[in-house]
């Protein structure tokens, strides 16, 4: 059920061809280094908005992603300074901790709808970051720095990846990673929404009772696709400690959570590719506003309300008009 | 005559309220059963029980013999007896074949997982259920409007939608809410005949709460009478249409005093 149209194809290659190629290129024929440092964080916070969309795909406004992105970072930077574990294993682990998380917290919580739903995801960054405060391992307000770098990954002899510590770029090799890590969770967030789980999330979206008639388990749906939502988050957060070498209490606040949710609005909710548009826009938006100074938070908020009063579909609505591509 | 499904002394208690006082009737294999009442009877209330909507206060109901009530919709479901709602809940932003397509989700063989990956299994199952959903459609008389989104349906063609997506899930047993609400003499007579052609054709069992009368007696081989959450009747629809208790319950009874 691969079919992709010309249009399509030709999109994906491009959109690979500009992340990969385009933009090392362009870092170094202008030498704007920190560039990669940006768009590094944006792939990572693409990351976990992914998460926030899937769980808008069933229905449910989750402002809650900062907690699993401060999980997620926190378990990598446990698992490799106290653990001595490879970074790259303690990636898997921090997001399937941030799912089991999920799990336990999304059994009671997820049978609420609506605003209540976002209210207590709202209140559950602000748990976890007291948390972090409050926990001997996470070491309180201090946090956890020193994080080592990326080690280097061989099978069989073959060296994978290098050791980061000892490359001279390791800003583009983060860089790298964080963009094949977040087009892998696009295209397997692409590949859920267009399988029948995906269709279950539609109908659940659409009508919750309706699909329990035709023997949908809903509340089993609803927890895996929390535990997804969050393995994104735990899986961005997890890289977001390490290539900032720290975790703290208030690496992820709530203003991060609601920025996620901003994301995925701001992209498009009908969309899978939304939330990566969103993040981009949003990021560089709030940076290029800088100039304006004690304005900028002004300027940032009144083009935030107009864009989702004018534009409720999200920006990729403007290019594929109603109810368009996915 | 063998009992499909069993009411055994169901009753639903919301607080002082006694939505259902101790119903207890059976419906046969492939028998059309209408429940009805005046409005407030505890029709609806009832109905959630039996597809387990909601759970009873006390009283069983038994699917062949096993016990569906007090379980989850999905489970009943997965068991063969499925609801229809009325017309508002639909998936809005689904098309009609969509909707029929993703009703037969519990015919699947392949797993979620399958499905995610593309697998053989997984893709003779999309095959399968979109053969199914047009010749169900078909069936069903709707295939000019198969690619129609169903937001954008008259009345009439979502209860059918309704119940194409009920018959999507390949039930032995079709609880139908109110068929024929708000529909006029034709629509109504074109539902009937629909109705009908599911049990023959197809050999399901169905079950409806209904208002409409002239309806209702029509279809039903039998007639369950509710009134304030008893049952006060039971029988062919000659026999409900003189039965005293249901003429009073419906016209009210001769006030003595009055002499009305």
């Amino acid at each position: 059920m691969l079919n992709f149209s010309k249009t399509q194809i030709f999109g994906v290659a491009a959109f690979l061809a500009v992340v990969f190629v385009g933009v090392p290129l362009f870092i170094a024929a202008t030498g704007r280094s920190d560039f990669y440092f940006t768009l590094t964080s944006v792939a990572l916070l693409a990351i976990a908005s992914a998460g926030v969309w899937l769980t808008f795909y069933i229905g449910r406004i989750n402002i809650g992603q900062g907690a699993f992105a401060l999980v997620g970072a926190y378990v990598s930077a446990i698992l490799v300074v106290k653990a001595g574990w490879s970074f790259w294993i303690s990636l898997p682990a921090a997001g399937l901790f941030a799912a089991l998380i999920a799990v336990l917290i999304g059994l009671p919580i997820l049978r609420l709808r609506g605003v209540y739903f976002a209210m207590i995801t709202l209140v559950l960054t602000q748990v976890a970051t007291l948390t972090a405060l409050a926990l001997p391992i996470t070491n309180g307000a201090k946090g956890i720095t020193n994080i080592p770098l990326p080690g280097a990954i061989s099978i069989f002899g073959i060296p994978l990846v290098p050791d980061f510590s000892t490359l001279e770029n390791s800003r583009m090799a983060f860089y790298f990673t964080a963009t094949i890590l977040m087009v892998i969770t696009y295209a397997a967030l692409y590949r859920l929404v267009n399988s029948r789980l995906g269709h279950l999330c539609r109908s659940m979206q659409q009508n919750e009772e309706l699909a329990s008639s035709i023997g949908v388990n809903i509340t089993y749906i609803r927890i895996l696709i929390f535990a997804i939502s969050s393995f994104f988050g735990g899986l961005g957060g997890a890289m977001f400690g390490s290539i900032s070498q720290s975790v703290y209490p208030a690496t992820f606040v709530v203003k991060d959570s609601v920025d996620f949710m901003l994301n995925c609005f701001l992209g498009g909710l009908g969309y899978v590719f939304g939330p990566m548009l969103g993040t981009l826009v949003l990021y560089f938006g709030w940076d290029l506003l800088f100039e304006f100074g004690k304005y900028q938070m002004l300027i940032y908020a009144t083009l935030l309300i107009l864009i989702i009063r004018f534009l409720p579909n999200g920006l990729l609505s403007v290019r594929f008009g109603k109810g368009g591509g996915k | 005559m063998t009992a499909l499904i069993q009411v055994k002394d169901v009753t639903k208690k919301y607080g002082g309220l006694i939505a259902n006082n101790a119903i207890s009737f059976d419906v046969a294999e492939n028998e059309i059963l209408s429940v009805i009442g005046p409005n407030g009877a505890g029709k609806s209330t009832l109905f959630k029980m039996i597809a387990s909507f909601t759970p009873t206060t006390s009283g069983e109901v038994t699917y062949q013999g096993e016990r569906i009530s007090n379980l989850k919709p999905h489970i009943v479901a997965r068991k063969g007896v499925v609801r229809t709602f009325q017309e508002t809940t639909i998936f809005k932003s689904m098309t009609v074949r969509e909707s029929v397509v993703v009703a037969q989700h519990l015919r699947a063989k392949a797993s979620l997982a399958g499905y995610f990956w593309g697998s053989k299994t997984a893709k003779d199952d999309v095959t399968a259920f979109e053969k199914y959903a047009d010749e169900l459609l078909d069936f069903l008389g709707m295939s000019e409007i198969s690619n129609e989104q169903a937001s954008n349906l008259p009345q009439g063609s979502l209860r059918a939608l309704g119940i194409a997506i009920g018959l999507a899930t390949d039930p032995k047993v079709l609880l139908l809410d109110e068929p024929f609400a708000g529909m006029n003499h034709d629509e109504t007579m074109n539902m009937v005949n629909l109705v009908r052609s599911v049990r023959d054709e197809r050999g399901v069992t169905v079950m409806l709460v209904e208002h409409d009368m002239p309806a209702v007696m029509n279809i039903s081989d039998r007639i369950v009478v509710l009134n304030f959450g008893e049952k006060i009747a039971e029988g062919t629809p000659s026999e409900i249409q003189n039965n005293e208790k249901v003429i009073e319950a419906y016209l009210g009874s001769v006030d003595d005093e009055i002499g009305m």
